[in-house]
């Protein structure tokens, strides 16, 4: 199979090596624990294994077999074909993390410029070569500004609409540092304030203001305000984006933002049940030597070419060892590359109409829905694709119901939310047909006085 | 050479893309959201392919060429997987769909996470972890977790041995604990006296690679990990070299308390030039409890005529998620793919093939490079990029001159121990012939180090670019271009 070895090699080769048998050169295993029996399936050929991971799949139901309604965090957008054929590349897929500049200029001139469309796509000066996702991306912000501190500033301000997997991955990832708070987004804070509601937990104890643009419901807040008062008290603002929305949206380095971090999922990267994804991280340039990952700089070889190398290593763990403060290494550099080859395939025009095609149909939908009697929106601030209905029963029963008529319905939000037990955030986006979304509306509806 | 940047290729008005105008009315746009201008560039679709297809001309990759890369594993990654994960019934489903549709994908995680706790003989496993560095920081964060539970609160330290990779100690500093170096002895094992000596009742644990970064099996690996429970302290197992141990050894038989496990190095899913990984957590029965929220579990059982329900689980002390939704689930596709191709025999197979290779290799290099660890090795060995007679010649001459033979040199400098180390791991899926053509080119180096020593030290000359300024590149500090002024 993908061992190579004949019987007629592996003799030559145990002679050269001076051994009778293969199992000769475990002797430093523990002979009471050597070559324990596996009990797993038989082997499979090739041909099996692709019917056996075919019939594992069709036990799914994607959103390709129904219209999708679900956001909240990961979104269904189209990607295209050419962003597939590029990172299907061997010369892409099988390279090792490019520590070797001279035989890896392909990556490192890509993600080079990977930096580049995320630095002008939020507006900041830099952006780091990708963390795993949104979540791990703010859990390094986090990190970073308690860093930065150097432990004299100990509270974190969090927007209690920042996604909850994010606040849950950054309490995760913090857990360590006994002294560091998190506020702001407990169990009785108010989801229906803007961002003035999060200025009075702002103090000199606080390194970092987390907010999100749009917000976990879908809000567009304008947050100068909110940065210029942390930045007046000197606390760091970081700013988590859904990337779609900076095709239309102004940027968070516009308003003052420190760090923007993301998650790059809705840039051409497949849903696939939830990852890989790509964990954008960008920076103003005075803080650039503070952020985790990789960075790739421009400079030149012996020969007076110009090329790419990864500079700032001495921040990593593999230099600093335990004085570094991120652990990462492997980053997600395939889908970075793939939302290089999506932002270059739509270019400045395609990302602007993307951002708009998921305004337009949320509008709709929202303006639809909001006139079936039982439903409302729940807010009048400015949303960007996706936004919360108020609904007449819970989110699950008619979940079940939207299932029926292929639909795949919004996220319930009484689960991470109990005040909003009946709540539904709905997503939209370019994939979105109008009969779809009439569809969702009539299956609405009915649902609502079954 | 250089291909010009997306920037330099842009024309304005140029589209890449067309998308459908909008079948709905248009709304109007939220008034002071507006952003005034998208500096980004204008390419056409051909563009785009010619350009990124040259920029994957000046990559090596294992497709390509043997790359050799100590601690990587970089075998090949078959392109099955890539057929497997890229099913639509997988690739384009929600990670927040309800589960009763998306069953397939969590029967595979669960099956899978049941073959990794069968091949490293542990009791239970997450999958949520992205990369082997996070892995390490959940099993950080557990064992952690497991000494406060207990109300142990002065177990804080943590040994790590001096061949660690970086990873170690930085995970270990990021989950709020004191890292203790711990030496090497001069057959490569953990020095077993300082071991003992560090052991008191303030140990949190050990993290350990075994076999480790030399490439060697400790000697005394039992009686380490007996020292470390009868102090009170766990065992964590770095995965990152488990290929050598498939089907050879579980590390939760030899008494790891948890390790993690790399999956884009032992089951086959490709680098992809930095990531995306995955590097699912295995623990024994008293961990179990500790791992990341959620983990997926049978949550019906199933008879004769229906098949279980799989869902979701939240473990009762849980360190809490590590990260957002259910982790790269399609590398865990691929891995699950590569599994069922090969049971117990084509897994043993694989760690037999790659310690085979590598001993293969140190024997047909041992006369030419210094060997400073002279053991039998598994699946990666360490020799000395330098002789007493050319002093000027360094490991990563030696490394820079093997591009021009078109091998992607070892990892060098690394693991720290060893002077101007060489560190190869030739994995499994490489022939003889390669193996041999490898050894033939490091020898001919060895000459050339000796008798043309300019030759190492001007290298690689046959690349796309030839070496770096790196100092330039830190203090100019260019980090991302623009579109050109009008």
């Amino acid at each position: 199979m993908f061992t190579p070895h004949t019987e007629a090699d592996r003799k030559a080769m145990l002679e050269i090596i001076g051994a009778e048998s293969v199992e000769d050169l475990f002797q430093d295993v523990p002979s009471s624990h050597r070559f324990p029996k596996l009990n797993l399936p038989p082997a499979l050929t090739e041909m099996e294994a692709m019917v056996e991971l075919q019939d594992i799949s069709l036990a799914n139901e994607s959103a390709r077999d129904l219209a999708c309604f679900l956001g909240a965090g990961a979104y269904n957008h189209y990607s295209p074909a050419v962003v597939d054929a590029i990172i299907r590349r061997g010369e892409f897929l099988t390279a090792y993390t490019p520590y070797q500049p001279e035989v890896s200029q392909g990556t490192l001139q890509s993600i080079f410029e990977y930096q580049s469309l995320v630095a002008n796509l939020t507006g900041m000066d830099v952006s780091n070569a990708s963390h795993y996702d949104g979540a791990t991306a703010t859990a390094e912000a986090l990190i970073m500004a308690y860093s930065n501190f150097r432990g004299k500033r100990t509270r974190v301000v969090f927007s209690p609409a920042v996604h909850p997997h994010y606040r849950a991955t950054a309490r995760t990832y913090t857990q360590g540092y006994d002294d560091l708070e998190i506020t702001g987004d407990g169990p009785d804070a108010d989801l229906d304030a803007g961002p003035e509601a999060l200025l009075p937990l702002i103090d000199t104890t606080t390194c970092l203001v987390m907010v999100q643009y749009p917000d976990f419901f879908g809000r567009i807040y304008d947050y100068t305000q909110l940065i210029q008062h942390a930045h007046s008290v000197g606390a760091l603002v970081a700013v988590a984006v859904n990337p779609t929305a900076l095709g239309l949206l102004r940027t968070p380095g516009e308003m003052g933002a420190d760090v923007v971090v993301g998650e790059g999922q809705p840039l051409g990267i497949p849903l696939m049940y939830g990852g890989p994804y790509l964990g954008l991280f960008a920076t103003r340039k005075d803080l650039v030597r503070k952020i985790a990952g990789r960075l790739v700089g421009e400079t030149l070889d012996n020969r007076g070419n110009k090329a790419y190398v990864l500079t700032l290593t001495a921040r990593e763990q593999h230099i600093r060892r335990e004085r570094a403060t991120s652990n990462i290494c492997t980053n997600v550099a395939l889908i970075a590359l793939a939302s290089t080859v999506y932002m270059t395939s739509l270019g400045k025009q395609g990302m602007r109409q993307v951002a708009e095609l998921c305004y337009h149909k949320a509008h709709y939908a929202a303006q639809k829905i909001d006139a079936i009697p039982g439903y409302s929106l729940c807010t009048d601030v400015p949303f960007f694709h996706e936004f919360m209905v108020c609904c007449p029963r819970p989110v699950s029963e008619i979940n079940n119901h939207l299932l029926e008529h292929g639909i795949l319905g919004g996220y319930d939000l009484g689960a991470d939310y109990p005040q909003l037990s009946n709540h539904m955030l709905v997503a939209f986006t370019e994939m979105n047909t109008r009969e779809e979304i009439d569809a969702l509306c009539e299956a609405l509806e009915e649902v609502s006085h079954v | 050479m250089s291909e010009p940047t997306i920037y330099d290729l842009s024309s304005p008005g140029r589209k890449g893309i067309r998308f459908p105008e909008p079948d709905v009315p248009r709304a109007e746009l939220p008034e002071g959201f507006v952003r005034k201008d998208l500096p980004m560039p204008e390419l056409g679709e051909l563009d785009v392919v010619r350009h990124f297809t040259n920029l994957s001309h000046l990559n090596y990759s294992i497709d390509g060429g043997y790359y050799p890369l100590g601690s990587c594993t970089m075998k090949y990654n078959p392109k099955i997987n890539e057929e497997t994960a890229r099913f639509t019934g997988f690739a384009a489903t929600h990670p927040f769909q309800p589960i009763e549709t998306v069953q397939g994908n969590l029967a595979l995680m669960f099956q899978l996470g049941e073959w990794l706790k069968e091949i490293t003989g542990f009791a239970g496993v997450t999958l949520q972890p992205a990369a082997g560095a996070q892995g390490e920081l959940v099993g950080v964060l557990i064992m952690r977790a497991y000494h406060f539970s207990r109300e142990d609160c002065k177990r804080t330290r943590v040994l790590i041995p001096d061949s660690a990779h970086g990873t170690n100690p930085a995970t270990s500093a990021m989950s709020g604990l004191e890292v203790v170096p711990i030496p090497s002895d001069s057959r490569g094992n953990i020095d077993l006296e300082a071991l003992k000596t560090a052991c008191d009742d303030t140990l949190a644990g050990l993290m350990l690679t075994n076999p480790n970064t030399l490439g060697l099996f400790d000697e005394n690996l039992l009686e380490v990990i007996e020292t470390v429970h009868a102090a009170g302290g766990l065992v964590y197992g770095d995965g990152a070299n488990l290929n050598a141990l498939l089907g050879v050894a579980r590390p939760g038989d030899l008494g790891f308390d948890l390790m993690h496990i790399n999956l884009h190095k032992t089951f086959s899913t490709p680098h992809g030039g930095g990531g995306p990984g995955s590097g699912p957590v295995c623990v024994a029965s008293h961990l179990i409890d500790y791992l990341p929220d959620p983990v997926v579990s049978i949550i019906e059982t199933g008879d004769d005529e229906l098949p279980p329900l799989y869902g979701f689980v939240k473990p009762a002390k849980t360190i809490g998620r590590i990260k957002g939704f259910h982790g790269h689930f399609g590398m865990h596709v691929r891995a699950y793919t590569y599994i069922a191709m090969h049971g117990a025999e084509g897994l043993r197979d694989i760690a037999e093939s790659a310690v085979l290779n590598a001993n293969y290799l140190l024997a047909c290099l041992r006369d030419t490079y210094p060997l400073p660890y002279d053991r039998t090795c598994m699946h990666e060995f360490v020799l000395e990029g330098r002789w007493p007679g050319v002093p000027d010649v360094h490991a990563l001459d030696i490394a820079k001159r093997l591009m021009d033979y078109n091998f992607h040199p070892p990892t060098n400098y690394f693991p720290l121990i060893v002077h101007e180390a060489l560190m190869i791991e030739p994995t499994e899926t490489e022939s003889k012939q390669t193996l041999d053509e490898f050894a033939h080119a490091l020898k001919k180096i060895a000459e050339e180090a000796h008798h043309q020593p300019e030759l190492l030290k001007e290298a690689p000359h046959k690349t796309p670019v030839g070496r770096l300024d790196e100092v330039k590149a830190a203090r100019d500090l260019v980090l991302c271009c623009w579109l050109p002024e009008d």
